[in-house]
């Protein structure tokens, strides 16, 4: 029984970091219709500004959280206006040549700098808490405790203000929005902006379980796009829900089946599932 | 410049690639890396041939260049066959398991589709790392044979192996020019334009999507043989996402959906970075910016962009006539106007 719950707390961990990962993604393709690879280098960036912050300025953690969020959303919001805007006539093809081309430039100036080795980010929640017999290491349990809080707050940001309305709108109709004098270049960097610091965080809550290397991103960008697909590109209650089914179905799997293979599973889910439903589980129109 | 577009410029630069080893007199290292450029070449130019002339961009193209290349590889030193039965397979086998993700993978469009085969690409990594008793793992496979020699020929010195190298480059590309001016490649253009306008056309649509990318990946695999034959060594990063981004530069650069393009661009580009040496790893803090910057303002590439500079020049030159030729007539009309009042001087 205590596995079980514990797989569940993992699942939970896992999940709200995919989710985290996957709304940015979901929030800038519903905007620009761009699969944005470059995310994951984002999401790279940010884990690296939080641990530098931490070790060279010697700040607290949350204080590095939020410096990591604004260089993040510095990031995304210059590769907008420098590489996305310009190409926004485009094809397809080009956008995601494009995103590539920024993916490749991040990670390989993050090696320059920093050099391939692996790092391990300090937290100040190293203690475990055990509770009714299941032991659980605080970070996890302030990954799972942050990962909902901010997603809460994105729900309400983007169905109680106007500046979220506003995103919503130009999801839901770029020409419409654009009738009723929503201004399409300040919601694009908006939206760049918050998808820098969703993947910042995710990258600062997730860090210290896990290593800092100019790689990190990959691994988590592709089973965030797993993730969007199978809820819905573009929807938000997709991404969170998509999130928690491939947190639980690696931390079940990893028990269950092999920690060898357990990067696989996403994989594996998302073939079965495209094979089955071309348009994804969640979505009801064709694409 | 029209004397080398056609049948002479080709045999021009085979000639060129023939002549290449007496130039690099005795010098291994650029044979080497000149072989290594041909044989991303080939992987590249089945890249093309699914991205460029059907317009769907592969992400798992690496992938199968691995598939091809751990054919010959476990053939070869696990299971103690030679050479060349393993490379004649390694195309078929990444065909064959084209044709089982093609028709999985297909069904998607756009973006959907690329972030599929990304997704396909990184289980065939996984695979190829974690499946320790079939790939040997992160460990590789060492030893791998050279080719067998034949006819008095063997294929360990460099010189050899380049042309042997040079020869299936030739080949495909050949066979990607009959591809693409035949009836299959104006059929995979067309969807490549409009899937919807090339459906009209009562073209079956998943059935030339899984022909070209069964073809691509042959390319792919055939690509992986022969690197397994002549870098004689194999890890799993030749599956990496990182080698097909490097593809769509070559392809990009040169010009993507063209004959020569993607040929130029990754003979080209690895020379670039052979004279960037100090850049190494970080080649990519160069080329990323380089790949945005082409995007944006080079979309067609290197070839692309000289052909469409040639169709306007014609174009321009067509109207130009054209005007010339009306304006004598109208001119002519004016002078006899003219000429009526104040005598014949614009003659």
């Amino acid at each position: 029984m205590e596995l079980i719950l514990e797989q569940i707390l993992n699942g939970l961990t896992l999940g709200g970091v995919y989710s985290l990962v996957a709304l940015g993604l979901t929030l800038v393709y519903g905007i620009m219709h761009v699969p944005n690879f470059a995310h994951g280098a984002f999401y790279m960036v940010g884990a690296f500004a939080a641990f530098f912050l931490m070790s060279n300025w010697g700040l607290n953690y949350w204080v590095a959280m939020a410096g990591a969020g604004v260089v993040v959303a510095a990031v995304a919001v210059l590769s907008e206006r420098l590489v996305f805007h310009p190409l926004r006539h485009h094809e397809g093809l080009h956008h995601m040549i494009a995103a590539i081309g920024i993916l490749l430039f991040l990670e390989a100036s993050a090696q320059a700098m920093f050099g391939a080795d692996f790092r391990r980010m300090q937290t100040p929640y190293a203690g475990i808490i055990s509770m009714g017999g299941v032991t659980l290491p605080s970070q996890r349990l302030l990954i799972i405790v942050a990962a909902f809080a901010l997603m809460l707050a994105l729900h309400l940001f983007l169905r109680k203000t106007t500046t979220g309305a506003s995103i919503i709108a130009m999801a839901q109709n770029r020409d419409g929005a654009a009738l009723v004098g929503i201004d399409a270049n300040r919601v694009a960097m908006m939206t760049f902006a918050i998808s820098g610091v969703l993947a910042a965080v995710a990258a600062a809550l997730y860090a210290p379980i896990n290593l800092v290397y100019p790689a990190m991103g990959n691994l988590v960008i592709t089973k965030a796009f797993v993730i969007i697909v199978l809820g819905g590109m573009g929807s938000v209650p997709g991404a969170i829900l998509g999130g928690l089914i491939i947190g639980f179905a690696e931390s079940f799997g990893a028990f269950y089946i092999s920690t060898d293979y357990k990067d696989i599973i996403a994989f594996v889910l998302l073939v079965v599932v495209l094979s089955l439903r071309p348009q994804g589980l969640f979505t009801t129109g064709a694409r | 410049m029209k004397i080398i577009d056609g049948k002479i410029g080709w045999l021009l630069l085979l000639a060129l690639a023939i002549a290449f080893p007496f130039f690099a007199a005795g010098n291994d290292y650029y044979l080497t890396v000149m072989a290594t450029a041909y044989v991303f070449a080939i992987a590249t130019i089945g890249l093309n041939l699914i991205t460029g002339y059907t317009g769907q961009f592969n992400l798992a193209h690496s992938g199968f260049m691995a598939v091809g290349a751990y054919t010959v590889g476990i053939l070869t030193v696990d299971h103690g066959w030679s050479f060349w039965p393993a490379f004649a397979l390694s195309g078929f086998v990444a065909a064959f398991l084209g044709f089982f993700v093609g028709l999985v993978s297909l069904r998607l469009k756009g973006h959907f589709f690329s972030i599929f085969t990304m997704c396909v690409g990184y289980i065939m990594y996984l695979l190829i790392e974690k499946w320790e008793g079939l790939t040997h793992g992160t460990v590789g496979i060492m030893g791998i044979p050279a080719p067998t020699g034949f006819a008095g020929i063997d294929f360990e010195a460099p010189r050899s192996q380049y042309y042997l190298v040079l020869f299936f480059l030739a080949l495909s590309v050949w066979a990607m020019h009959r591809i693409a001016n035949s009836l299959l490649g104006r059929t995979f253009m067309a969807i490549r334009n409009s899937d919807d306008l090339a459906e009209a056309l009562g073209i079956n649509l998943m059935r030339n999507k899984v022909l070209a990318f069964m073809l691509s990946v042959f390319y792919a695999g055939l690509a992986g043989g022969l690197y397994a034959g002549f870098v004689r060594f194999l890890g799993p990063g030749i599956a990496s996402v990182e080698h097909t981004f490097d593809m769509t530069m070559y392809m990009l650069v040169g010009g993507i959906g063209t004959l020569l393009g993607p040929l130029l661009g990754s003979i080209g580009v690895p020379w670039l970075t052979q004279y960037l040496q100090f850049l190494q790893d970080y080649r990519f803090v160069v080329f990323g910016p380089l790949l945005i910057i082409l995007v944006i303002f080079v979309p067609h590439g290197v070839v692309g962009s000289y052909l469409a500079w040639r169709a306007r020049n014609a174009s321009r030159l067509a109207t130009e006539a054209a005007a010339k030729q009306a304006n004598t007539q109208t001119s002519a009309a004016g002078v006899i106007g003219r000429g009526q009042q104040k005598g014949s001087s614009h003659a």
